[in-house]
């Protein structure tokens, strides 16, 4: 089975400083991988890279049968198959929840108002906020936020997620409802990538587990390498992650 | 004091107070129209990536926001009249208050995009739309919502102003009242009752924001927020 | 054309542009003073003093320039007093400035946290003091980029006092197109003087502002 996404060589720089310094791995169609590392190893830029947030200096990067580094490529057509939720909720502030959901989906999609609706219950059924759907964002709080950030992703049923750090930003207390939903989605079979903190996250749901440090990959292995470190980096972050 | 002041002598002329002030009020109206058009225009293109664009609209909002408003109208009024063209008078002023209400919209409504949040507009790439989407679903209204009240105390202004055209001869209220006071001697009765007139249309017209707001930002009309 | 243009003409628009800065500064200066005393009015204890001051500025903010300057022109007039128009035209941009300076100041000053007061206060400062001493210094930080901002507004409409008579830049340019009846020529320079002045002060404003931002953080 081809992978879904497969990174080979990424060289990313910005101005002179070189962030992603020859980045190669893969993802295979259901696999959930969390990619870890320092701030500054390069995690969330490469995230960024997949679905051509930021374009890359040198390598390539193959997701879901599309070339991203071509500047021929058709974004829209990459994005719909490659769905994102941001550190900071992006949602849209003066649209409803069920506004949110539906923009994409009528504009992207060409999808009739009342078909668009439909799916914005589904999918906010999915995450536990079917009683929030006309609601403005902040009138919810950062954990409901985040959650429906996701059934927005989720509504375009892209063929793989991606997640940058989505509940750094949260209070403690609200992590634990947007990690289920995360769960949830893994054990459905979905395509994830998760740059997270969440070691707990990583070793209950990940299929494999990548560390990052100093741009490059420096350690994968399935999630045991948390508790079993082989490098002497990696020892020292999960040290400090303690 | 010697001055008897007789107001009486002005209720002959309520006919052209009326007119003076409906000509004021339709010379905004079509300015405020047109000139946001203009503005919201010239903002996206000073945001663009061609620096040409760039250059010549910022070349036209500078000039036209750092020279005084009757020298502009009477460079457009008399200087198309020197070349043939002779504008109808309220088509001048209209004109001339167009392009000046353009370029300080301009300003306003690219504050307010700019204060949009970059991540914004990375969630809506990410989602696929496209840059066109993007301005129209995501970046126009909450903008124009947000310098909502520099728009409108600007539009305001910009109504006040207009009395400037009584110096290229349009009948709007201050034209009516200089022909008014130079009948009548009465300049000083004259004067105060446009005065009071200017002041009434400037409530009418905060009233009609305030409306406008309460339908274009559903928003804030749910949340019971202010405009 | 260029020909009936001479620099005698240039050199009467320029006596015009002295003039024109010759009012902008008596306006700032007087209308300056004037809205101090607005400002302390809107931030006063007493209501009837506050709502007076509201009034005050709202009917000054209400109304044209244009009508304010007959007003006070054909006015003070009728009262027996003979106007200059360099007078006329210095009363309604004084009262102009005032309104917009005391506005501006009011909302420099009510953006210093009341903490400020209440701990002037603690220290047994009167409210005058704590105005003063405290207050006062924070504020004129605040105040001075939307301050120049208005400079900038101030200049523009001194053009208005042409209508009434007083020979500053945009008059020189009227009295010079009657006879030559070349406006684009006349008034485009004009339009380049006022340029010349304000250009340089908006640009200073801006980067006034981004400094206070700037060290805010």
């Amino acid at each position: 089975m081809p992978a879904a996404v497969r990174l080979t060589n990424v060289v990313k720089r910005f101005g002179a400083l070189e962030v992603l310094k020859g980045v190669s791995f893969e993802i295979n169609t259901g696999e959930v991988v969390a990619l870890i590392g320092q701030s500054g190893s390069g995690k969330s830029t490469a995230l960024r890279c997949i679905n051509r947030l930021e374009a890359i200096q040198d390598g390539s990067i193959e997701a879901c049968g599309h070339r991203v580094e071509d500047p021929k490529l058709d974004l829209r057509a990459l994005r719909r198959d490659i769905g994102m939720v941001f550190q900071s909720y992006n949602l849209f502030p003066h649209m409803t929840v069920a506004q949110n959901i539906m923009l994409a989906l009528r504009r992207v999609k060409n999808m009739p108002k009342d078909q668009a609706y439909e799916i914005a219950e589904q999918v906010l059924a999915n995450v536990g906020l079917s009683e929030k759907i006309d609601n403005y964002p902040e009138q919810l709080s950062g954990g409901q936020q985040q959650r429906v950030a996701i059934a927005r992703s989720l509504a375009m049923r892209p063929k793989v997620m991606l997640f940058d750090e989505v509940t750094s930003a949260l209070d403690p207390k609200l992590t634990g409802e947007v990690l289920r939903v995360m769960e949830d989605l893994a054990r459905g079979g979905m395509t994830m990538i998760v740059v997270t903190h969440e070691m707990g996250f990583a070793k209950r749901a990940a299929n494999r587990v990548i560390y990052m440090h100093t741009g490059k990959v420096w350690e994968t292995g399935g999630s045991d390498i948390l508790s079993n470190p082989q490098t002497p980096e990696l020892k020292e972050f999960m040290a400090e992650e303690l | 004091m010697q001055y008897q002041f007789d107001f009486g002598a002005l209720v002959p002329y309520w006919k052209d107070f009326l007119s003076g002030a409906l000509t004021t009020i339709e010379i905004a109206l079509f300015s405020v129209i047109i000139g946001m058009g203009i503005g919201v225009a010239c903002a996206i293109a000073r945001r663009s990536n061609l620096t040409i664009l760039r250059g010549i609209v910022g070349v036209y909002i500078e000039t036209v926001r750092n020279t005084p408003f009757i020298v502009q109208i009477f460079f457009i009024f008399f200087g198309l009249s020197s070349i043939g063209f002779r504008l109808p008078i309220i088509a001048a002023s209209v004109f001339a208050m167009v392009i000046n209400v353009g370029a300080y919209t301009a300003e306003i409504v690219r504050a307010g995009m700019d204060s949009i949040h970059p991540s914004q507009i990375e969630a809506a790439e990410a989602l696929g739309l496209s840059r066109f989407q993007i301005y129209r679903d995501i970046i126009l209204l909450p903008a124009i919502e947000r310098v909502y009240p520099s728009l409108s105390s600007q539009f305001i202004l910009m109504m006040l102003s207009t009395s400037i055209c009584s110096q290229i001869s349009a009948e709007e209220l201050t034209g009516v009242a200089n022909n008014i006071q130079s009948n009548t001697f009465r300049s000083l009765e004259t004067y105060f009752v446009v005065a009071l007139i200017y002041i009434a249309i400037t409530y009418l017209m905060r009233a009609a924001f305030f409306g406008l707001g309460l339908i274009a930002f559903p928003r804030r009309r749910r949340l019971g927020l202010g405009l | 054309m260029l020909g009936a243009f001479s620099t005698n003409h240039l050199f009467y628009l320029l006596n015009g542009l002295l003039w024109t800065v010759v009012l902008s500064a008596l306006a700032f200066v007087l209308g300056g003073i004037a809205g101090f005393f607005v400002m302390l009015a809107r931030v006063s204890r007493f209501r009837w003093l506050r709502r007076t001051a509201l009034v005050y500025i709202q009917i000054v903010q209400g109304t044209p320039l244009l009508i304010q300057m007959f007003l006070l022109y054909f006015g003070l007039g009728v009262f027996g007093i003979a106007v200059p128009p360099l007078v006329a035209a210095g009363l309604g941009m004084m009262v102009y400035s005032s309104s917009y300076l005391g506005e501006i100041w009011r909302g420099a000053v009510e953006s210093i946290a009341k903490t400020q007061f209440e701990a002037a206060e603690c220290l047994g400062l009167t409210r005058w003091q704590a105005l003063r001493d405290v207050i006062l210094p924070q504020a004129l930080k605040i105040a001075t980029p939307p301050t120049v901002g208005f400079l900038v507004q101030l200049v523009k409409n001194t053009s208005l006092a042409s209508v009434v008579g007083f020979l500053e830049l945009t008059r020189a340019a009227q009295v010079i197109n009657n006879s030559l009846f070349q406006p684009f020529l006349v008034f485009g320079f004009a339009a380049l003087f006022y340029f010349c002045v304000c250009y340089p002060l908006s640009v200073w404003s801006r980067s006034l502002e981004r400094k206070l931002n700037a060290g805010r953080r």
